[in-house]
């Protein structure tokens, strides 16, 4: 009796090892560590990928990890080189009509898909028509096109059928794009990722599942993406040698795994399992004098909004520009990022935009427009609080939750109602969702913001700005500020200098309104092999360039 | 036997739909959008978005909705991993969290129960302190302490393990024993305190009185009572453990389900939250039913209800 139950007892284990068991039956079998050692000369580097690749279909793609390997694993009309110059990709020269709203491309024809068919004009006009297409349910197709191609709009909006969208074949190797408005940056825009090109067979196959795995992919770029599916966190990059420039690619791989603990990652890169690591604030001071230890300036913004419409005293211009100028920036960077990010004293970022002529960079030439400076803040506080007629202001900071953002976000209240006599800041960090939802509605007075580029031109930091805009959402209006811009999408469209001319003059009354007070331009931390070479970082569209990379030796 | 059990499933269809009911209006009141680009659209451009993703339905039909496709075993899209099913999801990312927790808790247990034993029987002797003393720190120190310890030491300084990933058999060596750790301090607690109250009460006196040999009454009369407490505590444990452990997951780089569902949640993914949710009830549930059988068999005193027939 006893003997029966005690077996009994041992199914019952038994089910539940089995029951748990069931799903880890399929695991642990793929991959494995990375291979460090490379065979036959092949030459290998191993990266680390801080999330799984969400999507690898173009229209939907919105964001860095797609942007990256579809960067890698196709091509658009152009890719940019290492100083950010569009050179030729599928597309080996173009023209445009006098009014510059007609672009044609000549494209090459001996670009081939992974599954041997030509690239030809039509994978573009099929691809960008998805793009918008509202079927497809795109976020950056609509984002990316809007305004810019003809009938992007209006296309998404269902107003008229897609094949009115701008963009015709007029045979398989010539592109015609008409442009809703002359797009001085459009060149650059052709390499983004929302404007790859598309099988059309082999994308209506696939169907549903189309862009899951690699199977279900077709790759025309340097690399193909092997080994991976939506929820991989290990994949590969291999040479295509049915790319057309095959023998410009060096890399025969490059290994991808997912790592995010900032620690793990570090210990991968010292025991010589990846070639390259980002580093964390906490762990910068320990390695900043490692000698693989590198700075990589990125062309993101951080800035303060100030909410011209929940709060009366934000709608005072003296009362902005004393918080503009009441914090210190290089604590901010030094301090409390401590990831190799700069102080910024301007919206337009950095390394970003060059002068049309003398190919200066736009930041250096529009210069410090808004320093830190505790006297002369104060003197516009005092000014401010008088024509408000009051003697202390309280003011709520929004900002973001993560761990670096509360410390930052702790420092700018602190700077500021020290700084400032008579401010209260209190502080109020949310998720990023709900700081989106509050700019949204309004329902901030301060709000530690920032922007990233959507194309090669500092317009797409100026024109957040105008009047009613989408990105505005703080109630600023200045119809000089408005007119400068609109001139330079309208106007002055084909002329690049006197463009660049408006929006020297553009940010330099945004900063004299004190319309948004910057703090950062974000740079990372890294430690990068000495058998990493080649490898550059763009300042718009995909992050890491891998076509013209290398391996070096190890020392 | 037969009925109890049916009963017992009827019940379980019911707690789930419950769950299934709860979590997705709980979901619905998340903050934010599944939208990645939300910052650059526009309202209308939001709507055509989300219209794909049948979001602008009034939330009871997409409550009546989502239960249909429940019904048909359908979990639907996620919308962070563009067109990728959750259910692949969910068999692709369960896999590694249930082989280590699997392990963890087996060797954890095995081992718990083993120091409880050591301590009881030692009661208030050397061995007990000790084990006292490692079951507290057990319990108290979280495991990615425990965690980022063993990488340091045993797969950076020392080398004998993979600092992080997964693969291999000897890539789960490093997140098992940090994820044992608690549920082998746990198993450690209960089975020490419960044998030395069970070795103190009178049928044991007895026993001994009856000359029966020292082994026999520990093992057979004094270890079998005390089981029942650690199976209570074991169940809900076994779900945590299976399920995945979020931080172990993040520190070993582990393609596992608990750092999964966070994620999910961050990104607003509803699809995929509810089916790991679901998933998870599903586990407890079955868990706990099993639970539940154990109890009868361990010990005859207690009784399911239901043996009429």
């Amino acid at each position: 009796m006893k003997l029966k139950k005690l077996s009994l007892l041992l199914v019952f284990g038994l089910m539940v090892a089995v029951l748990v068991a069931c799903g880890g039956s399929d695991s642990g079998t793929q991959g494995g560590g990375t291979d460090t050692e490379s065979a036959d000369g092949e030459k290998v580097l191993n990266f680390i990928n801080g999330d799984a690749i969400p999507s690898m279909d173009p229209s939907l793609a919105t964001d860095t990890y797609a942007f990256q390997f579809l960067g890698e694993s196709m091509e658009g009309l152009y890719r940019l080189d290492k100083d950010a110059n569009p050179v030729e990709g599928i597309a080996i020269d173009h023209e445009v009509s006098e009014d510059a709203l007609t672009w044609t491309f000549k494209l090459r024809e001996d670009a081939v898909w992974s599954n041997g068919d030509p690239v030809t004009a039509h994978d573009f006009v099929y691809a960008w028509q998805r793009a918008v297409d509202p079927a497809t349910g795109s976020e950056y197709g609509p984002y990316m096109m809007g305004g810019v191609i003809k009938n992007a709009t209006e296309v998404n909006t269902g107003d008229v059928p897609v094949e009115e969208l701008g963009v015709t074949a007029p045979d398989d190797y010539t592109l015609v794009v008409e442009l809703e408005n002359p797009t001085p940056y459009f060149l650059s825009l052709t390499t983004f990722g929302t404007f790859l090109p598309l099988n059309q067979t082999f994308v209506e196959e696939q169907g549903d599942s189309f862009a899951t795995s690699t199977d279900t992919l077709v790759f025309n770029g340097p690399f193909t993406l092997e080994n991976w599916k939506s929820t991989s966190t290990e994949w590969s990059l291999v040479k295509n040698e049915d790319y057309w420039d095959a023998e410009t690619v060096q890399l025969d791989k490059v290994n991808f795994t997912v790592v995010k603990d900032a620690q793990t990652k570090v210990n991968l890169y010292e025991t010589g399992k990846v070639d390259r690591t980002d580093l964390t604030s906490d762990l910068v001071d320990q390695y900043a004098s490692h000698p693989d230890y590198m700075i990589q300036p990125e062309t993101s913004v951080f800035y303060l909004k100030m909410n011209q419409t929940r709060n009366e005293a934000l709608a005072n211009k003296n009362i902005r520009a004393a918080i503009a100028k009441a914090y210190n920036k290089e604590a901010i960077v030094n301090e409390i990022l401590n990831n190799g990010s700069v102080a910024a004293n301007g919206l337009v970022p950095a390394d970003f935009a060059p002068m049309p002529e003398s190919g200066e960079d736009f930041r250096e030439v529009s210069g410090d427009l808004v320093t830190y400076d505790v006297e002369a803040a104060k003197e516009y506080w005092a000014k401010g609080l008088e024509e408000l007629g009051v003697d202390s202001i309280e003011l709520e900071l929004l900002g973001d939750d993560s761990e670096s953002a509360l410390t930052m976000n702790e420092y700018l209240a602190n700077q500021l109602s020290t700084n400032l006599p008579g401010l209260s800041v209190t502080l109020r960090n949310v998720p990023f969702e709900q700081r989106l939802d509050a700019d949204t509605n309004m329902d901030y007075d301060l709000q530690v913001s920032g922007w990233g580029p959507d194309y090669l031109d500092p317009n797409t930091y100026l024109n957040l700005w105008v009047t009613d805009g989408g990105n505005n959402k703080m109630g600023y209006s200045n119809p000089e500020f408005d007119t400068l811009i609109e001139e330079a999408a309208t106007t002055l469209a084909t002329d690049n200098v006197a463009r660049y001319e408006n929006f020297l003059e553009a940010e330099k009354i945004l900063m004299e309104d004190a319309a948004i007070a910057p703090i950062y331009q974000r740079a990372k931390a890294y430690l990068v092999s000495p058998k990493v070479e080649g490898v550059y970082y763009n300042a718009f569209g995909f992050d890491w360039e891998f076509k013209w990379a290398s391996v070096g030796s190890a020392e | 036997m037969v009925r109890y059990i049916g009963r017992r499933v009827f019940y379980m269809l019911i707690t789930l739909f419950v769950i299934a009911t709860l979590s997705f209006f709980l979901m619905k009141m998340l903050p934010g959008s599944p939208l990645n680009a939300e910052d650059k659209l526009s309202e209308e451009q939001k709507a055509i978005v989300l219209e794909k993703y049948g979001l602008n339905d009034p939330v009871p039909i997409q409550y009546v909705k989502y239960l249909g496709g429940l019904v048909q075993g359908d979990l639907g899209i996620s919308f962070k991993f563009s067109n990728y099913p959750v259910t692949e999801i969910l068999l692709d990312r369960m896999g590694p969290s249930a082989q280590l927790g699997f392990q963890a808790l087996l060797v954890g247990t095995i081992l718990g129960v083993l120091f409880g034993l050591i301590a009881a029987i030692s009661h208030n002797g050397f061995l007990d302190y000790t084990s006292t003393i490692i079951a507290v720190l057990g319990t108290s120190i979280p495991n990615f302490v425990f965690a980022a310890l063993l990488q340091i030491v045993f797969a950076v300084n020392l080398g004998w393990f993979p600092v992080a990933l997964w693969g291999e058999f000897e890539h789960t060596v490093l997140p098992t024993i940090a994820l044992m750790i608690f549920p082998m301090a746990t198993a450690a607690r209960f089975v020490r305190t419960e044998m030395v109250e069970v070795m103190g009460s009178s049928y044991i006196t007895t026993a001994r009185a009856k000359g029966i040999s020292e082994p026999a009454i520990v093992f057979k009369h004094g270890f079998r009572n005390s089981l029942i407490p650690l199976i209570t505590v074991i169940g809900p444990l076994a779900v945590s453990m299976l399920t995945g452990s979020m931080v172990i997951e993040q520190i070993f780089a582990i393609p596992g389900i608990g750092e999964q569902f966070v994620n999910s949640v961050f990104a607003n993914d509803y699809p995929t939250i509810m089916g790991t949710t679901l998933l998870f009830a599903f586990l407890f549930v079955v868990i706990i039913l099993i639970i539940d059988l154990l109890y009868g068999l361990i010990d005859p005193r207690i009784r399911i209800s239901g043996g009429k027939s």
